[in-house]
């Protein structure tokens, strides 16, 4: 069988848990899926990333069954569930608005599925506590949803999906709601959860600091095909195309003018790669044109005589008045080399090592 | 700011509503009362105070009882009807359907026409031998019927027409109510396998709760309110059979020039309102708070 899913480490069993094939779904406009094939293994978590309109979400609503492709396939544990309903793929969802009912009590909520597949009330209970407990929802049971601020909602809307028990969950940007404070703490909740209860979820966003930070595997989509998956340390160390590079890491990476000795049109450089030094003792001539400190570093703004603000991260408070010249440097295999359509080109692999 | 220029301020800020409610809502309603309270003068024997023998004698009245008998039926049947076939078509016309907005126009239809014209309209429908409904049962081999002149037809004819003006009206009402629930939901509850009945049950249904009970309202004055089709189609008759309480005591008050008892049998439709739209708010309070 040829089969083209996107490689992702930790895919060597026979059939993954979701495999899809070939699948395409256009909508007038351009805008959709097409040709998308993917590999997902069980109880990973795995983030589809991309700007809007990439089909990120699409392909979110043809897992679910909320869509239907126009061809390809989708399996899930084995069953081709492309023409199944959403009831019978045995899935949770959470929707970037939580979609709980407003008319329900949270207990209502959560139970609303149970009480449709007719689950026996003693078992019903039993799920509604563990669910309660499990997202600290204790003491809110009778509240109605306009009664719980932001997060509970959000957690109300996690536990009416882990109440049903299913081994996949489905999230369409699920903290897109929350405040950034907020949203940092319920990112590493979703990511207990799911590790304690050994859930496959998969995570629709277009933030990549959520996805970087969550993920197993992060699909980095663009156009309605996938770009680049892999895991977050790979994607980010070799980003196959300059669309990757640039959209994943903040800053982004920092795309040099044309270099005099460099073959390849495009070069990209981290900002942490980057490094002043002395006038005529680097690889490029730049002058600083403003500085933004954040604490812990200071991203200093340079620019070369041609081309963007670079940006290059120094640690600590360092404050290089505006105008001063100096020559930006780097290492060689720093230099993420891209053709002229933004493919990568230098076959080299880095490999991020964890910090002890 | 004084105290007393304050308050001066709020009576100057109120006097305008202060006015016109006085001169359209208080006076009439307190004169309304008054009046019932007299016998009818004349040059000869001038109004003398009657205690409540204006009330005595609407009691005592067989027609009363009729009129009353009639709006019952009226509106017990119209109100639930109407409010469950404008519920059927707006849950039809917010579907995804081609000619979507031409069916909406169309269902709202009845309630821009004038109902005297409608009224005439439907007139040329029941008008037996030649009308409409007379010419589709004939196709059938049915005997003509005189709709609104047999007193065993004519009360429903009249139902019938309040109903077909109504729905549509109501309707617009529902459809922007389903229009504010949001799509997802439908989807949350299709992935826990919800069938479409379950979700209209126990979703739909109880979200539309505030609306139904708005809508109720309307229904139920309406029910007492509308008569125009009547002064075209039956004028009450035949035997009283199709009279209903605004267009008794219009005929009390200008047919038979007795402003007491009309006045009377206004203050107990007054009472009788005034009553239900009591519990229906209190209802729409305790029902309706979760939004």
């Amino acid at each position: 069988m040829a089969h083209a899913a996107a490689a992702i480490p930790g895919t060597s069993h026979a059939e993954p848990f979701i495999r899809i094939d070939g699948l395409n779904r256009h909508f007038a406009g351009g805008a959709g899926v097409h040709d998308l094939s993917l590999d997902i293994p069980r109880g990973s978590f795995t983030t589809l990333l991309g700007p809007s309109g990439c089909g990120k979400s699409t392909t979110l609503r043809l897992l679910a069954g909320l869509e239907t492709p126009d061809s390809g396939s989708i399996r899930i544990d084995g069953r081709d569930v492309t023409t199944l309903a959403p009831s019978e793929r045995g899935l949770s969802m959470v929707f970037q608005s939580y979609a709980l009912f407003p008319h329900l009590s949270v207990k209502d909520n959560i139970e609303f599925g149970l009480r449709v597949r007719r689950v026996p009330a003693g078992e019903r209970r039993a799920r509604l506590n563990e669910a309660l407990d499990l997202t600290d929802l204790r003491g809110f049971e009778a509240r109605k949803p306009a009664q719980l601020s932001g997060g509970q909602r959000q957690r109300v809307a996690l536990a009416r999906a882990v109440v049903a028990g299913h081994p996949l969950c489905l999230m369409d940007e699920p903290l897109s709601n929350l405040d950034a404070k907020l949203r940092h703490s319920v990112r590493q909740d979703i990511r207990r959860l799911q590790r304690r209860l050994g859930m496959t979820v998969i995570y629709v966003t277009h933030d990549q600091t959520e996805a970087m930070s969550m993920a197993d595997t992060v699909v980095l989509m663009r156009d309605g095909r996938i770009e680049q998956a892999a895991s977050p340390a790979d994607i980010y160390a070799n980003p196959t195309t300059e669309f990757a590079a640039t959209f994943v890491g903040s800053p982004p990476i920092q795309m040099m003018p044309p270099l005099s000795g460099e073959q390849a049109p495009r070069v990209g450089i981290r900002a942490e790669d980057l490094h002043l030094v002395e006038p005529k003792k680097g690889l490029l001539t730049v002058s600083v044109t403003s500085t933004e400190f954040l604490g812990a570093e200071t991203y200093i703004y340079v620019r070369a005589t041609e081309g963007d603000d670079i940006i290059v991260r120094a640690p600590g408070r360092v404050e290089p008045a505006p105008g001063t010249s100096f020559d930006l440097d780097w290492q060689p295999e720093a230099a993420h080399r891209f053709d002229q359509k933004g493919n990568r080109l230098a076959l080299h692999r880095k490999t991020l090592v964890p910090a002890e | 700011m004084k105290p007393r220029s304050q308050s001066l301020y709020a009576w100057m800020l109120l006097f305008p509503a202060l006015v016109l409610l006085s001169t359209f809502a208080f006076y009439p309603s307190i004169a309304t009362l008054w009046s019932s309270l007299f016998t009818r003068g004349s040059a000869r024997r001038p109004a003398k105070f009657n205690e409540l023998g204006n009330y005595a004698d609407l009691f005592a009245d067989p027609v009363t009882w009729k009129v009353i008998g009639n709006n019952l039926i009226y509106a017990g049947v119209t109100i639930p009807v109407s409010i469950a076939i404008a519920l059927l078509m707006a849950l039809w016309a917010d579907s995804r359907m081609p000619a979507k907005s031409f069916v909406r126009t169309a269902y709202f239809t009845p309630t821009m026409l004038p109902m005297i014209a409608a009224a005439n309209l439907w007139l040329f429908f029941y008008t037996p031998g030649i009308g409409l409904f007379d010419r589709i049962i004939g196709v059938f081999g049915f005997d003509s019927v005189n709709w609104l002149g047999q007193p065993e037809t004519a009360l429903w004819s009249i139902i019938l027409v309040t109903i077909w003006k109504e729905s549509g009206f109501f309707m617009i009402f529902y459809l922007a109510a389903l229009q504010t629930i949001p799509p997802e939901l439908k989807e949350a509850a299709i992935i826990e396998g919800t069938s479409r009945w379950t979700y209209l049950r126990r979703v739909v249904l109880p979200l539309l709760m505030p609306t139904t009970l708005f809508v109720l309202v309307n229904a139920l004055i309406n029910s007492v309110r509308l008569i125009d089709h009547l002064f075209i189609l039956t004028k009450g008759g035949p035997d009283n059979a199709t009279k209903l309480i605004l267009y008794y005591i219009w005929e009390l008050a200008f047919s038979y020039l007795d402003a007491p008892h009309a006045a009377a049998m206004t203050v107990l439709v007054l009472i009788a309102l005034g009553i239900v739209a009591t519990i229906q708010f209190r209802l729409i309070d305790k029902r309706a708070h979760y939004r």
